[in-house]
């Protein structure tokens, strides 16, 4: 049996992450305790709200250095939406904060419009996800998705990775196009919600079971 | 490029899925789990759940509803109805919701969204207003299904919610909700131009055009649906509802509708968008 855990730091979509692993017969054990974190197989970091906070009851919990230690391990993680944005190393949500530093580069607010055209804040909806490179997506958990496949995004700030490589995805909202989703060894991350989007979303967690 | 939002709108009163006109009247139209699978199945975008009478009762009993439909419907789920604290909040989240919608509670205390929105995230926070057109032509704000005048004017009380924090806003026009007359397209224009957070337009949609022509003419990119879709699901629908129970049953009795709006199944009312080159799901 998978050892799958969810990390429960006060804030997120705990339970819709849990129900899509349940869906296909797994049951995540959701927890903040440092031994249970560091026994797992397959680690999910949560987030909805704002980074600071996120980050204060990540290190309330003495968490930050128990998660360094899990992703030294190289087994598989994965960030979903703020917990996406939480893997890299700075954030400009109210103020400057910085974030878990696992991938490089930071995390920025949306321009208010582009092009003359207002872009509304958040960036609530379903959009596509487009590859860089078609063939990342084969040893990723995006492996059964279409280019173009629609995901569901809820986000006022998006990441932007130092290094071009780490990116899986890109979406554009409106005319403005931003990473949607990254890669860097085992680590992953998806701005949008694969537990909100449908059938396609779910597969992303069956496929993430199935990294090694 | 923008895609466009279809959120099917649930009222709930009890255990039972209802439907009025002009927020009042509420005939019962069958289980709400039944229409949120449909609705599921047939490529909604969202759901939103309102308890209808939550606020007369100063209650919210949704919880169970909700529960059961995270377990088998994977998009977002929008919560609203007697949602009156943080705490509340994190119980309808914690049931599976992703978001709440607040009105009453917002208006007699706006803080509530300041802090709930930095608790929570903004994404996670929506007002709904329910608007009424005043003799002369100006928007008031109301409460409890259009009962209640707040004296709030809605272009400015949803400039205030903004800066508050909210990150999102579900307009329902009182006056054309339940009717299939048509969206109070200047109502939703005056909105959509003078604030920059997304806005769900709710109330009036009588016909796959009426939709059509709010997102051809780039005013919102989310609509909440009601009749124009339960009308048409309820034919598909078993009927499950229990008789014993309190509520109007006199439409599921006699089948019979007076209302003057074309239902539309929500496959194919995104079909017929799609051949009008409207990007959606």
């Amino acid at each position: 049996m998978k050892n799958i855990v969810i990390v429960d730091y006060g804030l997120g979509n705990l339970f819709s992450i849990n129900q899509a692993f349940l869906h296909f017969g797994y049951e995540p054990i959701i927890s903040c305790n440092k031994e249970i974190i560091l026994n797992a197989d397959y680690l999910v970091l949560p987030g909805v709200g704002a980074f600071e906070g996120a980050m204060r009851q990540l290190n309330n919990l003495g968490l930050v250095e128990v998660l360094k230690e899990y992703v030294k391990s190289d087994k598989p993680i994965m960030g979903v939406c703020l917990g996406m944005q939480l893997l890299f190393e700075k954030s400009y949500e109210f103020g400057e904060h910085l974030g878990l530093g696992f991938i490089e580069g930071e995390i920025l607010k949306f321009p208010s419009e582009v092009e003359n055209v207002k872009l509304r804040v958040p960036h609530i909806g379903w959009n596509k996800i487009n590859s860089f490179d078609r063939n990342n997506w084969n040893h990723s958990p995006l492996i059964e998705l279409k280019e173009g496949a629609m995901m569901y995004f809820v986000h006022s700030y998006y990441a932007k990775p130092s290094n071009e490589n780490v990116i899986l995805s890109t979406s554009i909202y409106n005319k403005f196009e931003f990473c949607s989703s990254v890669q860097k060894g085992n680590i992953y991350g998806f701005q949008f919600h694969p537990e909100k989007s449908g059938e396609e979303g779910l597969s992303i967690y069956k496929n993430f079971l199935k990294i090694k | 490029m923008k895609t466009v939002r279809i959120i099917p709108r649930l009222d709930v009163k009890g255990p039972n899925l209802v439907k009025g006109i002009h927020l009042e009247g509420l005939r019962v139209l069958g289980r709400p789990s039944d229409f949120a699978k449909y609705y599921y199945d047939n490529g909604a975008d969202e759901l939103l759940f309102m308890d209808v009478v939550a606020s007369l009762y100063d209650r919210n009993s949704l919880h169970s509803i909700i529960e059961d439909t995270a377990k088998k419907i994977f998009i977002p789920i929008t919560v609203g109805g007697g949602v009156r604290s943080l705490e509340d909040i994190k119980s309808i989240l914690r049931a599976g919701a992703d978001k709440v919608s607040i009105n009453t509670a917002a208006i007699k205390n706006p803080e509530l969204i300041r802090d709930a929105s930095r608790e929570f995230g903004s994404s996670t926070i929506v007002v709904a207003i329910e608007a009424i057109k005043d003799k002369n032509g100006k928007y008031y704000a109301f409460t409890d299904n259009g009962r209640e005048f707040t004296g709030k004017e809605v272009l400015e009380w949803a400039k205030k919610v903004e800066e508050l924090g909210c990150g999102e806003l579900i307009i329902t026009s009182v006056d054309k909700e339940g009717t299939g007359k048509g969206f109070d397209i200047d109502l939703i224009k005056m909105i959509a131009d003078n604030v920059s957070i997304p806005i769900i337009a709710h109330g009036g949609a009588g016909s796959k055009e009426d939709i059509e022509n709010l997102f051809d003419n780039n005013i919102v990119d989310s609509v909440a649906l009601a009749s124009i879709l339960h009308y048409d699901a309820i034919k598909h629908l078993k009927m499950n509802v229990n008789q014993n129970e309190e509520g109007n049953f006199d439409f599921i009795n006699s089948g019979k509708s007076k209302l003057q709006l074309s239902p539309i199944c929500l496959s194919d009312l995104k079909l017929h968008l799609h051949s009008k080159e409207i990007n959606c799901r």
